[in-house]
């Protein structure tokens, strides 16, 4: 009748372990086994050979792929924490009354749950040669041609990874900001600080937790992502990432496993790197 | 201190207050440009002027023999796909949620895969599961490869939101149930899962609209028939009317409508709650 607490906790919590079990941690495992095997016509040939990372690292194309994807996410990471840190103290600190605050904050979300790929293509008729801005400005007289570099750009890239991943640093910011007691920065008035320190030295410091996790998130996306790059340069620009799809469409699995698992290095020691820097367990479980 | 005086705000408030209403237009002002479009005249283009207004584009979406391919049957398996992956994802990472109060063997190292799970690439994991169902000789389709994929998301998703939800639970009224004699179905039924109720539609939101919009984890282990982001997907480089536009339109009607039955029944719940509250005292 009296069944342990450990195996009730299995029971619960088995179905989830499983399905991650089968569809993500198996396959993961497979790719690292492909990413050692031979191809040859559209087909796995499973003899081991080591071919697949040598391309990969001296290959002056993957430099360049791997070189803009890091370039867009610094660029990318910056942007999204300097407008994520705003909003979310503006959020917090500024709005007055808990339903304001909530609606506010619900305004900020509620474009997470529509489609990534529909918010990209209403980029298109705003940045585009006969765009809105293109064309406010010539009937401004500001400029005569179109500015070619609003569409299938690095510029335009940027503009869509800022708009659909800022989201991901307002909210643990947000979350981070509203635990802090509000007697601390009355404390750092009254000893005298102003505006700008406190931000500096008593909100930042706090924050340290929300935006970690929200840097983890952008990063993660900016690496991981190939359709923002695809649309927004027009496939002008390549990362890592639609290369690696380009390859998977033509049936050369075992390099882009490769190319997958050299990348996931990359990425997790980036994480790693972030968690280095702030422990965010100690402070999620606070 | 700024919070206090309500009569006069800093110049930092109105800064920042613009600073936010830029953001938000930033946000929803392209959005809105394709609301706009989708009722481009039946001969205008892509961009502004409008020519004249029509609905002729949301026509050619349920006309079968458009250029833009058969969307409303991947409009209905996205639906489906959703309405499935939302079921699962709840039943699993609520029991999950629960089980997880405890700790067990394993417990972190389970933490720390469903974590991997959420932040890794999605084309990685559909490569993976596209190249293990091949090793199997397994033909992938959306519902067993697709809804898989998607679920390597929604559920590590749907287990943070339950960690969220019962870190704010008080376990008094469950030994309260307890000390009064419930048993533990009884308890669970009366007792815990009402007052996670909230929580729960947040996750059975976060499931339906997740898989809906999904794309990178789902384009490689589709099989042959697509799902509606797969072809919206194919529609930017083979479709240029403004029938693109529309279905943005449309699918951005379904997503708002979700997620306003979602938000609304939790503040109906709540709601009840403050006024049964209210009667008993």
């Amino acid at each position: 009748m009296k069944i342990p607490p450990t195996l009730v906790s299995w029971l619960q919590v088995g179905p989830t372990a499983l399905l991650l079990m089968f569809f993500f941690f198996i396959p993961m495992l497979v790719v690292i086994a492909v990413s050692f095997f031979d191809y040859q016509d559209g087909s796995i040939v499973e003899t081991f050979i080591l071919d697949n990372y040598r391309d990969v690292f001296t290959s002056a194309v993957t430099l360049t792929e791997y070189f803009n994807s890091l370039k867009f996410a610094a660029i990318v990471w910056a942007l999204t924490l300097l407008i994520g840190f705003n909003v979310a103290y503006f959020l917090v600190f500024h709005v007055h009354g808990v339903l304001l605050q909530i609606g506010l904050f619900l305004v900020c979300t509620v474009p997470f749950w529509t489609s990534n790929i529909i918010r990209m293509i209403s980029w298109l008729p705003v940045l585009g040669k006969n765009g809105l801005i293109n064309s406010a400005l010539i009937k401004l007289g500001i400029i005569n041609t179109p500015l070619e570099f609003l569409l299938y750009s690095d510029f335009a890239v940027i503009v869509g990874y800022v708009h659909l991943f800022t989201l991901f640093m307002v909210v643990p910011i947000f979350n981070s900001m509203a635990r802090i007691d509000r007697s601390l920065l009355e404390a750092a008035r009254d000893a005298g600080a102003g505006r700008f320190r406190i931000v500096y030295e008593v909100v930042l410091p706090l924050s340290k937790t929300g935006i970690a996790l929200g840097s983890i998130f952008v990063i993660t996306q900016v690496m991981g992502d190939f359709f923002v790059v695809k649309v927004m340069s027009g496939s002008q620009s390549t990362s890592v990432v639609s290369a690696l799809y380009n390859q998977v469409n033509a049936l050369q699995y075992p390099p882009a496993a490769a190319s997958a698992v050299c990348l996931l290095a990359v990425v997790t020691l980036m994480v790693a790197a972030i968690l280095r820097v702030v422990d965010v367990r100690k402070q999620l479980a606070s | 201190m700024a919070m206090h005086d309500t009569g006069k705000r800093p110049w930092t408030f109105w800064f920042f207050a613009a600073f936010f209403v830029l953001f938000v237009i930033f946000l929803y002002g392209p959005m809105f440009v394709v609301y706009v479009l989708s009722f481009q005249g039946e001969s205008g283009g892509l961009t502004f002027p409008m020519n004249g207004v029509s609905t002729k584009w949301f026509g050619e979406l349920v006309n079968p023999d458009s250029r833009s391919g058969d969307i409303a049957s991947s409009f209905n398996r996205s639906i489906g796909l959703g309405a499935m992956v939302a079921c699962i994802t709840v039943f699993l990472s609520v029991a999950a949620g629960l089980g997880f109060r405890r700790r067990f063997f394993g417990s972190g190292v389970l933490f720390y895969i469903a974590i991997a799970s959420l932040i890794m690439p999605g084309l990685f994991i559909g490569l993976g599961i596209n190249v293990f169902f091949s090793e199997l000789g397994w033909e992938p389709d959306w519902t067993t490869s697709g809804l898989g994929a998607q679920l390597t998301w929604t559920l590590p998703f749907g287990l943070l939101i339950m960690f969220a939800v019962l870190g704010r639970f008080n376990r008094s009224y469950e030994e309260a149930a307890r000390d009064l004699g419930a048993t533990p179905w009884q308890r669970m039924k009366e007792v815990t899962l009402p007052i996670l109720l909230p929580g729960i539609i947040g996750v059975a939101l976060f499931g339906f609209t997740l898989s809906y919009d999904e794309f990178a984890r789902t384009v490689l282990v589709s099989g042959t028939e697509n799902t509606l982001p797969i072809t919206i997907w194919a529609m930017t480089t083979n479709v240029t009317s403004p029938a693109l536009y529309a279905l943005g339109t449309v699918t951005t009607l379904v997503s708002f409508f979700v997620v306003g039955a979602a938000l609304g029944s939790i503040g109906l719940i709540s709601r009840r709650r403050r006024v049964s509250r209210g009667d008993s005292t």
